[in-house]
């Protein structure tokens, strides 16, 4: 019941957001709603039994991309203009009903291989095995941290002064 | 009714749908990596969910939701360094006026 109702709560804060990041005008606002999909998103996560992920969730996407999107927002003084839209309106909303649609119907049509097992609680332990045991994914965690460091030295090398 | 796998996946769905729908109308760039990051956002809500409900004990689902995770990060801080070092060069980042590469 209690899940029941955390579920729908949730579901319906993380869609209106949203929504109100794109129906918005103010950018700044636009900026804030993205926090609490992504806050909510983070609560669905642990409905879901995935606690790592939900603390992971909240720590690198509200702590850090959040922070990092509203910075840039004031850096490029974007809030004077805005978030205008342009003129694909139309055609975009019936696109995306589109792929609404497409995406439910496959839901509803194909018959997943459920499983009746209990989650695993708690997850951080498996979740540690499974990516940095020897027959994991260790080489996919190592090739992130490549990954990351290349988007550091990406970054910097981008917004270096030109003399 | 306890919510299962359908009603997390048509949840996905909705967010993921936000998301192209607001990438594919807004003209701000940063308002346009903000929906690529609420696309991604529903992305990891199907992966958990077919981690939760089809293979609860092996995670397979959350161990590929933390590289959306960081590839996703990864994404934002090379983005918006390139709307930085746009907004340096042309004063805008309006995407209307960025249009060198448009045929």
């Amino acid at each position: 019941m209690g899940l029941q109702i955390a579920f729908w709560m949730l579901s319906a804060a993380a869609v209106i957001a949203a929504a109100g990041v794109v129906w918005q005008k103010n950018l700044f606002r636009a900026a804030l709603l993205l926090v609490v999909c992504f806050l909510a998103t983070a609560g669905i996560f642990v409905t879901l039994s995935a606690d790592f992920l939900a603390a992971a969730q909240v720590i690198i996407n509200v702590g850090a991309v959040a922070i990092l999107i509203i910075m840039s927002i004031m850096l490029t003084r974007e809030v004077t203009r805005g978030s205008p839209a342009n003129r694909l309106g139309v055609p975009a909303f019936f696109l995306t009903g589109i792929v609404a649609a497409a995406i439910i119907f496959a839901v509803f049509k194909t018959s997943w291989p459920l499983s009746g097992d209990l989650p695993a609680e708690p997850t951080s332990s498996a979740l540690a095995h499974l990516l940095l045991g020897a027959e994991g994914f260790e080489l996919v965690i190592q090739m992130g941290a490549l990954l990351l460091l290349a988007t550091i030295i990406g970054a910097i090398v981008l917004l270096k002064e030109n003399k | 009714m306890v919510p299962g796998l359908e009603q997390y996946l048509i949840l996905s769905a909705f967010i993921f749908s936000i998301g192209l729908f607001g990438a594919v109308t807004k003209r701000s760039a940063v308002v346009i990596l903000i929906c690529i990051e609420i696309m991604l956002a529903g992305v990891n809500i199907a992966l958990v969910a077919f981690s939760r409900f089809i293979t609860p004990v092996e995670l397979t689902g959350q161990s590929f939701s933390v590289f959306v995770i960081v590839v996703a990060a990864a994404e934002v801080a090379v983005g918006l360094a390139i709307i930085l070092a746009l907004y340096r060069q042309r004063h805008t980042i309006d995407t209307d006026k960025i249009d060198l590469l448009k045929w």
